[in-house]
Protein backbone atom coordinates (compact mmCIF):
# COMPACT_ATOMS: atom_id res chain seq x y z
CA UNK A 1 0.00 0.00 0.00
CA UNK A 2 0.91 3.52 -0.75
CA UNK A 3 0.04 6.47 1.58
CA UNK A 4 0.25 9.70 -0.07
CA UNK A 5 -0.96 12.91 1.35
CA UNK A 6 -3.50 13.27 -0.97
CA UNK A 7 -6.50 11.50 0.94
CA UNK A 8 -5.91 13.55 4.36
CA UNK A 9 -6.10 16.93 2.45
CA UNK A 10 -8.85 15.99 0.59
CA UNK A 11 -10.73 14.95 3.99
CA UNK A 12 -9.19 18.53 5.58
CA UNK A 13 -10.94 20.26 2.61
CA UNK A 14 -14.54 18.18 2.95
CA UNK A 15 -13.86 18.33 6.67
CA UNK A 16 -13.29 22.33 6.91
CA UNK A 17 -16.15 22.83 3.89
CA UNK A 18 -18.73 20.76 5.83
CA UNK A 19 -17.59 22.37 8.86
CA UNK A 20 -17.96 25.87 6.83
CA UNK A 21 -21.53 24.98 5.61
CA UNK A 22 -23.17 23.49 8.64
CA UNK A 23 -24.32 26.47 10.21
CA UNK A 24 -26.32 27.87 7.11
CA UNK A 25 -27.47 24.69 5.33
CA UNK A 26 -29.92 21.96 7.17
CA UNK A 27 -28.07 18.44 8.03
CA UNK A 28 -29.32 16.10 5.57
CA UNK A 29 -29.94 12.62 7.16
CA UNK A 30 -26.99 11.09 5.67
CA UNK A 31 -24.66 13.29 5.95
CA UNK A 32 -21.34 11.26 5.62
CA UNK A 33 -21.13 9.39 2.31
CA UNK A 34 -19.59 5.87 2.18
CA UNK A 35 -17.15 7.00 -0.31
CA UNK A 36 -15.80 9.71 2.43
CA UNK A 37 -16.16 7.42 5.21
CA UNK A 38 -14.18 4.45 3.27
CA UNK A 39 -11.62 7.37 2.69
CA UNK A 40 -11.09 8.36 6.63
CA UNK A 41 -10.84 4.65 7.59
CA UNK A 42 -8.36 3.99 4.37
CA UNK A 43 -6.53 6.72 6.46
CA UNK A 44 -6.62 5.13 9.71
CA UNK A 45 -5.89 2.00 8.69
CA UNK A 46 -2.63 3.18 7.02
CA UNK A 47 -1.48 5.51 10.07
CA UNK A 48 -2.31 2.16 12.37
CA UNK A 49 -0.37 -0.37 9.92
CA UNK A 50 3.00 1.86 9.74
CA UNK A 51 2.47 2.27 14.18
CA UNK A 52 2.67 -1.37 14.64
CA UNK A 53 5.21 -2.68 12.50
CA UNK A 54 7.13 0.45 13.14
CA UNK A 55 9.57 -1.58 16.13
CA UNK A 56 9.43 1.42 18.25
CA UNK A 57 8.79 1.72 22.09
CA UNK A 58 5.71 0.38 23.54
CA UNK A 59 4.89 3.91 24.94
CA UNK A 60 6.11 5.72 21.61
CA UNK A 61 3.05 3.73 20.15
CA UNK A 62 0.75 4.78 22.33
CA UNK A 63 1.81 8.09 22.44
CA UNK A 64 0.87 7.72 18.38
CA UNK A 65 -2.44 5.96 18.65
CA UNK A 66 -3.70 8.92 21.12
CA UNK A 67 -2.66 10.86 18.61
CA UNK A 68 -4.67 8.99 15.40
CA UNK A 69 -7.28 9.15 18.08
CA UNK A 70 -7.27 12.86 18.57
CA UNK A 71 -7.28 13.49 15.04
CA UNK A 72 -9.45 10.47 13.35
CA UNK A 73 -12.14 10.13 16.69
CA UNK A 74 -15.38 11.99 17.43
CA UNK A 75 -14.32 11.73 21.37
CA UNK A 76 -17.20 14.00 22.19
CA UNK A 77 -19.13 11.16 20.66
CA UNK A 78 -17.32 8.56 22.48
CA UNK A 79 -16.88 9.56 25.33
CA UNK A 80 -21.34 10.23 25.72
CA UNK A 81 -22.17 6.86 24.64
CA UNK A 82 -19.81 5.06 27.09
CA UNK A 83 -21.14 7.43 29.69
CA UNK A 84 -24.59 6.41 29.08
CA UNK A 85 -27.52 8.52 30.56
CA UNK A 86 -25.29 9.53 32.94
CA UNK A 87 -23.49 11.87 30.70
CA UNK A 88 -27.13 13.41 30.01
CA UNK A 89 -27.02 15.23 33.37
CA UNK A 90 -23.27 16.31 33.66
CA UNK A 91 -21.38 19.33 33.60
CA UNK A 92 -19.68 20.50 30.61
CA UNK A 93 -16.76 20.42 33.03
CA UNK A 94 -17.02 16.94 34.14
CA UNK A 95 -17.78 15.62 30.71
CA UNK A 96 -14.74 17.87 29.23
CA UNK A 97 -12.46 15.83 32.01
CA UNK A 98 -13.94 12.31 31.20
CA UNK A 99 -13.35 12.91 27.38
CA UNK A 100 -9.86 13.77 27.90
CA UNK A 101 -9.36 11.21 30.92
CA UNK A 102 -11.07 8.55 28.21
CA UNK A 103 -8.94 9.11 25.39
CA UNK A 104 -5.49 8.27 26.93
CA UNK A 105 -7.58 5.33 28.59
CA UNK A 106 -8.38 4.14 24.75
CA UNK A 107 -4.91 4.64 23.56
CA UNK A 108 -2.93 2.78 26.31
CA UNK A 109 -5.77 0.05 26.67
CA UNK A 110 -6.12 -0.58 22.66
CA UNK A 111 -2.78 0.34 21.71
CA UNK A 112 -1.37 -2.56 23.61
CA UNK A 113 -3.83 -4.67 22.46
CA UNK A 114 -2.95 -4.16 18.22
CA UNK A 115 0.63 -5.49 19.67
CA UNK A 116 -1.22 -9.12 18.73
CA UNK A 117 -1.36 -7.56 15.10
CA UNK A 118 1.93 -6.76 14.87
CA UNK A 119 3.07 -8.50 10.96
CA UNK A 120 -0.47 -8.03 10.31
CA UNK A 121 -2.07 -5.85 7.44
CA UNK A 122 -5.33 -4.18 7.20
CA UNK A 123 -7.79 -3.95 3.68
CA UNK A 124 -10.95 -2.47 3.68
CA UNK A 125 -13.74 -4.79 2.17
CA UNK A 126 -16.62 -2.35 1.55
CA UNK A 127 -19.05 -0.04 3.31
CA UNK A 128 -22.61 -0.32 4.11
CA UNK A 129 -25.09 2.90 4.88
CA UNK A 130 -26.34 1.87 8.00
CA UNK A 131 -28.61 5.04 8.57
CA UNK A 132 -27.18 7.47 11.04
CA UNK A 133 -23.17 6.54 10.09
CA UNK A 134 -21.68 4.50 7.63
CA UNK A 135 -20.07 1.11 8.52
CA UNK A 136 -16.74 0.59 7.04
CA UNK A 137 -15.50 -3.18 7.05
CA UNK A 138 -12.09 -4.14 7.05
CA UNK A 139 -10.06 -7.41 7.11
CA UNK A 140 -7.17 -7.74 9.11
CA UNK A 141 -5.02 -10.65 8.46
CA UNK A 142 -2.42 -12.16 11.30
CA UNK A 143 -0.03 -14.21 11.09
CA UNK A 144 -0.48 -17.86 12.14
CA UNK A 145 -4.10 -17.21 12.56
CA UNK A 146 -7.29 -16.95 11.01
CA UNK A 147 -8.59 -13.04 9.05
CA UNK A 148 -10.16 -10.91 11.89
CA UNK A 149 -13.03 -8.26 10.64
CA UNK A 150 -13.08 -4.86 12.00
CA UNK A 151 -15.68 -2.51 11.09
CA UNK A 152 -15.21 1.21 12.16
CA UNK A 153 -18.44 3.57 11.88
CA UNK A 154 -18.41 6.75 10.76
CA UNK A 155 -20.35 9.64 11.16
CA UNK A 156 -19.82 13.56 10.53
CA UNK A 157 -21.74 15.10 13.27
CA UNK A 158 -19.17 17.14 14.39
CA UNK A 159 -19.00 18.54 10.71
CA UNK A 160 -15.86 16.91 9.91
CA UNK A 161 -16.18 12.77 8.84
CA UNK A 162 -14.90 10.82 12.16
CA UNK A 163 -15.36 7.30 13.68
CA UNK A 164 -17.32 6.68 16.53
CA UNK A 165 -16.61 3.13 17.53
CA UNK A 166 -14.76 0.23 16.15
CA UNK A 167 -16.10 -3.53 15.85
CA UNK A 168 -13.71 -6.09 16.18
CA UNK A 169 -15.33 -9.23 15.18
CA UNK A 170 -18.87 -8.09 16.43
CA UNK A 171 -17.24 -6.95 19.84
CA UNK A 172 -17.86 -3.22 20.18
CA UNK A 173 -15.63 -0.86 21.62
CA UNK A 174 -18.34 1.30 22.73
CA UNK A 175 -20.43 -1.49 24.31
CA UNK A 176 -17.92 -3.50 26.03
CA UNK A 177 -16.70 0.47 27.65
CA UNK A 178 -20.08 1.20 28.87
CA UNK A 179 -20.11 -1.81 30.81
CA UNK A 180 -16.71 -1.02 32.16
CA UNK A 181 -17.73 2.77 32.87
CA UNK A 182 -20.53 1.61 34.11
CA UNK A 183 -19.04 -0.64 36.78
CA UNK A 184 -17.11 2.07 37.31
CA UNK A 185 -19.87 4.88 38.14
CA UNK A 186 -21.62 1.98 40.33
CA UNK A 187 -18.33 1.68 42.23
CA UNK A 188 -17.85 5.81 43.02
CA UNK A 189 -21.82 6.57 43.09
CA UNK A 190 -22.26 7.98 39.69
CA UNK A 191 -19.58 10.69 40.74
CA UNK A 192 -17.94 11.18 36.98
CA UNK A 193 -15.15 13.62 38.22
CA UNK A 194 -13.98 10.33 40.17
CA UNK A 195 -14.80 8.06 37.87
CA UNK A 196 -11.85 10.08 35.56
CA UNK A 197 -9.79 10.30 38.10
CA UNK A 198 -9.85 6.10 38.44
CA UNK A 199 -9.23 5.52 34.42
CA UNK A 200 -6.39 7.75 34.33
CA UNK A 201 -4.35 5.16 36.04
CA UNK A 202 -5.98 1.76 34.42
CA UNK A 203 -5.56 0.35 30.73
CA UNK B 1 -27.30 -47.62 -1.78
CA UNK B 2 -25.73 -49.13 1.51
CA UNK B 3 -28.20 -51.96 2.65
CA UNK B 4 -27.99 -50.37 6.35
CA UNK B 5 -29.59 -47.28 4.27
CA UNK B 6 -32.12 -48.98 2.67
CA UNK B 7 -33.19 -51.02 5.74
CA UNK B 8 -33.70 -47.31 7.58
CA UNK B 9 -34.82 -46.22 4.60
CA UNK B 10 -38.43 -45.10 7.15
CA UNK B 11 -36.12 -42.98 9.40
CA UNK B 12 -33.92 -42.06 7.12
CA UNK B 13 -37.00 -39.93 5.55
CA UNK B 14 -38.43 -39.03 8.94
CA UNK B 15 -34.95 -37.01 9.58
CA UNK B 16 -34.18 -35.73 6.58
CA UNK B 17 -38.08 -34.19 6.44
CA UNK B 18 -38.03 -33.29 9.97
CA UNK B 19 -34.39 -31.85 8.66
CA UNK B 20 -36.22 -29.60 6.10
CA UNK B 21 -38.82 -28.78 8.45
CA UNK B 22 -37.00 -27.21 11.43
CA UNK B 23 -34.65 -25.12 8.71
CA UNK B 24 -37.66 -23.72 6.91
CA UNK B 25 -39.25 -22.18 10.20
CA UNK B 26 -35.94 -20.14 9.83
CA UNK B 27 -33.32 -18.62 11.98
CA UNK B 28 -34.40 -16.80 15.77
CA UNK B 29 -34.27 -13.56 15.95
CA UNK B 30 -30.60 -12.42 17.21
CA UNK B 31 -31.17 -9.40 20.54
CA UNK B 32 -29.64 -6.40 19.73
CA UNK B 33 -25.48 -6.16 20.81
CA UNK B 34 -26.38 -4.67 24.53
CA UNK B 35 -29.78 -6.89 25.42
CA UNK B 36 -29.10 -9.37 28.31
CA UNK B 37 -31.15 -11.72 30.01
CA UNK B 38 -29.51 -12.67 32.82
CA UNK B 39 -31.83 -14.08 35.86
CA UNK B 40 -29.14 -16.81 36.89
CA UNK B 41 -26.55 -13.70 37.46
CA UNK B 42 -26.11 -14.73 41.33
CA UNK B 43 -25.12 -18.54 40.32
CA UNK B 44 -23.17 -17.38 37.35
CA UNK B 45 -21.31 -14.85 39.21
CA UNK B 46 -20.22 -17.69 41.47
CA UNK B 47 -19.40 -20.01 39.08
CA UNK B 48 -17.17 -16.88 37.22
CA UNK B 49 -15.79 -16.41 40.92
CA UNK B 50 -14.52 -20.19 40.76
CA UNK B 51 -13.38 -20.06 37.02
CA UNK B 52 -11.41 -16.82 37.41
CA UNK B 53 -9.74 -18.71 40.16
CA UNK B 54 -9.21 -22.11 37.92
CA UNK B 55 -7.60 -19.63 35.51
CA UNK B 56 -5.14 -17.91 37.83
CA UNK B 57 -3.60 -20.72 39.71
CA UNK B 58 -3.98 -23.42 36.93
CA UNK B 59 -4.63 -22.31 33.48
CA UNK B 60 -2.78 -18.97 33.17
CA UNK B 61 0.58 -20.83 34.49
CA UNK B 62 0.17 -24.06 32.23
CA UNK B 63 -0.38 -21.80 29.04
CA UNK B 64 2.74 -19.76 29.38
CA UNK B 65 4.76 -22.96 30.56
CA UNK B 66 3.72 -24.22 27.83
CA UNK B 67 3.85 -21.08 25.43
CA UNK B 68 7.29 -20.30 26.46
CA UNK B 69 8.80 -24.23 26.79
CA UNK B 70 7.67 -25.51 23.28
CA UNK B 71 8.58 -23.78 19.83
CA UNK B 72 5.75 -21.90 17.87
CA UNK B 73 5.98 -23.99 14.34
CA UNK B 74 4.84 -27.32 17.30
CA UNK B 75 1.99 -25.56 19.29
CA UNK B 76 0.88 -24.56 15.55
CA UNK B 77 0.91 -28.08 14.43
CA UNK B 78 -0.34 -29.40 17.64
CA UNK B 79 -3.09 -26.52 16.86
CA UNK B 80 -3.64 -27.65 14.06
CA UNK B 81 -4.43 -31.27 14.79
CA UNK B 82 -6.43 -30.36 16.91
CA UNK B 83 -8.46 -28.18 14.59
CA UNK B 84 -8.87 -30.86 12.16
CA UNK B 85 -9.97 -33.21 13.99
CA UNK B 86 -13.21 -30.65 14.33
CA UNK B 87 -14.01 -30.67 10.97
CA UNK B 88 -15.97 -33.90 10.97
CA UNK B 89 -18.34 -32.39 13.62
CA UNK B 90 -18.76 -29.15 11.50
CA UNK B 91 -19.73 -31.49 8.40
CA UNK B 92 -22.95 -33.26 11.05
CA UNK B 93 -23.80 -29.79 11.92
CA UNK B 94 -23.52 -28.53 8.38
CA UNK B 95 -25.89 -30.88 6.97
CA UNK B 96 -28.37 -30.66 9.88
CA UNK B 97 -28.25 -26.96 8.81
CA UNK B 98 -28.96 -27.33 5.31
CA UNK B 99 -25.79 -25.62 4.46
CA UNK B 100 -24.41 -28.36 2.01
CA UNK B 101 -21.90 -25.87 0.30
CA UNK B 102 -20.10 -25.42 3.95
CA UNK B 103 -20.62 -28.93 4.53
CA UNK B 104 -18.58 -29.88 0.85
CA UNK B 105 -16.04 -26.98 2.20
CA UNK B 106 -15.26 -28.72 5.22
CA UNK B 107 -14.99 -32.26 3.89
CA UNK B 108 -12.74 -31.17 1.73
CA UNK B 109 -10.73 -29.52 4.02
CA UNK B 110 -10.30 -32.69 6.27
CA UNK B 111 -9.10 -34.57 3.66
CA UNK B 112 -7.13 -32.68 1.98
CA UNK B 113 -5.46 -31.90 5.97
CA UNK B 114 -5.55 -35.54 6.63
CA UNK B 115 -3.87 -36.39 3.89
CA UNK B 116 -1.34 -33.25 2.03
CA UNK B 117 -1.09 -32.11 5.76
CA UNK B 118 0.32 -35.09 7.20
CA UNK B 119 -2.49 -36.38 9.66
CA UNK B 120 -3.19 -32.74 10.06
CA UNK B 121 -0.25 -31.32 11.29
CA UNK B 122 0.15 -29.04 8.59
CA UNK B 123 -3.10 -26.68 6.84
CA UNK B 124 -2.49 -26.80 3.67
CA UNK B 125 -6.11 -26.26 2.80
CA UNK B 126 -6.24 -22.69 4.23
CA UNK B 127 -3.41 -21.81 1.58
CA UNK B 128 -5.16 -23.36 -1.46
CA UNK B 129 -8.70 -22.76 -0.25
CA UNK B 130 -11.67 -21.42 2.23
CA UNK B 131 -10.81 -21.13 5.53
CA UNK B 132 -12.91 -23.26 7.95
CA UNK B 133 -16.73 -22.63 8.00
CA UNK B 134 -16.75 -23.23 11.99
CA UNK B 135 -19.75 -24.48 13.35
CA UNK B 136 -21.62 -26.04 16.28
CA UNK B 137 -25.01 -27.52 17.43
CA UNK B 138 -25.64 -24.38 18.96
CA UNK B 139 -26.01 -22.81 15.53
CA UNK B 140 -28.19 -25.63 14.18
CA UNK B 141 -30.85 -24.91 16.91
CA UNK B 142 -30.23 -20.96 16.26
CA UNK B 143 -30.95 -22.11 12.35
CA UNK B 144 -34.04 -24.11 13.85
CA UNK B 145 -35.36 -21.09 15.22
CA UNK B 146 -34.56 -21.59 18.88
CA UNK B 147 -33.31 -17.79 20.80
CA UNK B 148 -30.53 -17.93 22.52
CA UNK B 149 -32.34 -18.00 26.19
CA UNK B 150 -30.71 -16.83 29.49
CA UNK B 151 -27.13 -16.23 29.73
CA UNK B 152 -24.82 -18.52 31.67
CA UNK B 153 -21.41 -18.92 32.26
CA UNK B 154 -20.39 -22.63 33.06
CA UNK B 155 -17.91 -23.86 35.49
CA UNK B 156 -14.69 -24.63 33.51
CA UNK B 157 -16.52 -24.64 30.19
CA UNK B 158 -17.31 -20.52 30.39
CA UNK B 159 -19.55 -18.34 28.99
CA UNK B 160 -22.52 -19.62 26.97
CA UNK B 161 -26.19 -19.85 26.70
CA UNK B 162 -28.95 -21.96 27.57
CA UNK B 163 -29.19 -23.02 24.17
CA UNK B 164 -25.69 -23.38 23.52
CA UNK B 165 -25.16 -25.34 26.61
CA UNK B 166 -26.93 -27.93 25.19
CA UNK B 167 -25.48 -27.28 21.75
CA UNK B 168 -22.41 -28.42 23.31
CA UNK B 169 -23.91 -31.46 24.79
CA UNK B 170 -25.03 -32.81 21.38
CA UNK B 171 -21.79 -31.60 19.97
CA UNK B 172 -20.09 -33.81 22.01
CA UNK B 173 -22.45 -37.31 21.71
CA UNK B 174 -22.64 -37.00 17.64
CA UNK B 175 -18.90 -36.37 17.56
CA UNK B 176 -17.67 -38.74 14.85
CA UNK B 177 -14.41 -38.80 15.96
CA UNK B 178 -15.28 -39.46 19.26
CA UNK B 179 -17.77 -42.27 17.85
CA UNK B 180 -15.24 -43.87 15.46
CA UNK B 181 -11.55 -43.63 16.26
CA UNK B 182 -10.29 -46.12 18.09
CA UNK B 183 -8.79 -46.45 21.86
CA UNK B 184 -5.34 -45.15 21.17
CA UNK B 185 -5.65 -43.08 18.82
CA UNK B 186 -8.31 -40.78 20.38
CA UNK B 187 -6.41 -39.96 23.13
CA UNK B 188 -4.10 -37.90 20.95
CA UNK B 189 -7.40 -36.37 19.51
CA UNK B 190 -8.10 -35.82 23.22
CA UNK B 191 -4.14 -34.38 24.01
CA UNK B 192 -4.74 -32.15 20.92
CA UNK B 193 -8.11 -30.92 22.63
CA UNK B 194 -6.41 -29.71 25.49
CA UNK B 195 -3.34 -28.19 24.23
CA UNK B 196 -5.23 -25.94 21.75
CA UNK B 197 -7.09 -23.85 23.95
CA UNK B 198 -3.69 -23.76 26.21
CA UNK B 199 -1.89 -22.20 22.91
CA UNK B 200 -4.83 -19.54 22.54
CA UNK B 201 -4.66 -18.80 26.47
CA UNK B 202 -0.91 -18.32 25.79
CA UNK B 203 -1.61 -16.20 22.03
CA UNK B 204 -4.13 -14.01 23.23
CA UNK B 205 -2.59 -13.66 26.89
CA UNK B 206 -2.83 -9.38 26.42
CA UNK B 207 -6.50 -9.61 25.71
CA UNK B 208 -7.81 -12.35 28.17
CA UNK B 209 -5.85 -11.32 31.15
CA UNK B 210 -7.07 -7.38 30.12
CA UNK B 211 -10.53 -9.06 30.75
CA UNK B 212 -10.56 -11.16 33.13
CA UNK B 213 -7.85 -9.10 36.22
CA UNK B 214 -7.62 -5.30 34.49
CA UNK B 215 -11.07 -5.13 34.30
CA UNK B 216 -13.67 -2.98 36.83
CA UNK B 217 -16.35 -5.71 36.86
CA UNK B 218 -14.73 -9.14 34.93
CA UNK B 219 -17.67 -10.91 35.02
CA UNK B 220 -19.63 -8.04 33.07
CA UNK B 221 -17.09 -7.82 30.76
CA UNK B 222 -16.59 -11.24 30.10
CA UNK B 223 -20.70 -11.34 29.58
CA UNK B 224 -20.89 -8.61 26.82
CA UNK B 225 -18.28 -9.46 25.05
CA UNK B 226 -19.16 -13.02 24.75
CA UNK B 227 -22.41 -12.15 23.58
CA UNK B 228 -21.51 -9.62 21.30
CA UNK B 229 -18.84 -12.08 19.71
CA UNK B 230 -21.56 -14.73 19.49
CA UNK B 231 -24.18 -12.80 18.05
CA UNK B 232 -21.60 -11.54 15.30
CA UNK B 233 -21.47 -15.12 14.42
CA UNK B 234 -24.66 -16.40 14.29
CA UNK B 235 -25.67 -13.63 12.28
CA UNK B 236 -23.13 -14.14 9.19
CA UNK B 237 -21.87 -10.60 9.09
CA UNK B 238 -25.46 -9.30 8.33
CA UNK B 239 -27.16 -7.04 10.06
CA UNK B 240 -31.00 -8.35 10.03
CA UNK B 241 -33.01 -8.15 13.16
CA UNK B 242 -36.11 -9.07 14.39
CA UNK B 243 -38.52 -5.58 15.15
CA UNK B 244 -39.58 -7.16 18.89
CA UNK B 245 -42.47 -4.89 18.09
CA UNK B 246 -43.98 -5.49 15.01
CA UNK B 247 -41.59 -9.18 14.72
CA UNK B 248 -40.54 -7.69 10.92
CA UNK B 249 -37.12 -8.60 9.41
CA UNK B 250 -35.55 -5.08 9.11
CA UNK B 251 -31.68 -3.88 8.29
CA UNK B 252 -31.58 -1.94 11.12
CA UNK B 253 -28.71 -1.59 13.13
CA UNK B 254 -29.13 -3.08 16.64
CA UNK B 255 -26.52 -0.57 18.17
CA UNK B 256 -28.31 2.49 16.61
CA UNK B 257 -29.66 3.83 19.90
CA UNK B 258 -25.70 3.60 22.11
CA UNK B 259 -24.39 6.97 20.19
CA UNK B 260 -25.13 9.71 22.17
CA UNK B 261 -25.40 12.51 19.57
CA UNK B 262 -23.44 15.62 21.51
CA UNK B 263 -23.87 17.64 18.72
CA UNK B 264 -28.02 17.27 18.76
CA UNK B 265 -28.97 18.73 21.97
Amino acid sequence: MTHSLTPSRRLVLIGGLAAGLSPTLPRPAHAVDQGTATALVQQVSADITRIINSGQSESRMIRDFENVLSRYADMPTIARSVLGPASRSASAGDLRGFQSAFQGYMARKYGRRFREFIGGSINVQRAQDSGRFVEVVTRVTLRGSGPLEVRFRVWDRSGAPRFIDLLIEGISLVITERNEIGALLDRNGGNIGAVSNAIRSLG
Amino acid sequence: MPIAVIRHFKSVVVVVGLTVGLVACGPAALPPGDTIVDRDEVINREAHAFNRELDRTLIRPIATAYGTAVPQPVRQGVSNFASNLDQPGYVVNNILQLRLGQAMQNTARFLVNSTIGIGGLLDPASAIGPTAAETDFGETLHIYGFGEGDYLELPVLGPSTRRDAVGTVVDVALNPVRIFVPAPEVNYARGAGILQPLDSRYRFADTIDGVLYESADSYAQLRSSYLQSRRFELSDGTQVVIDPETGALSPVDPLADTYIDPYDP
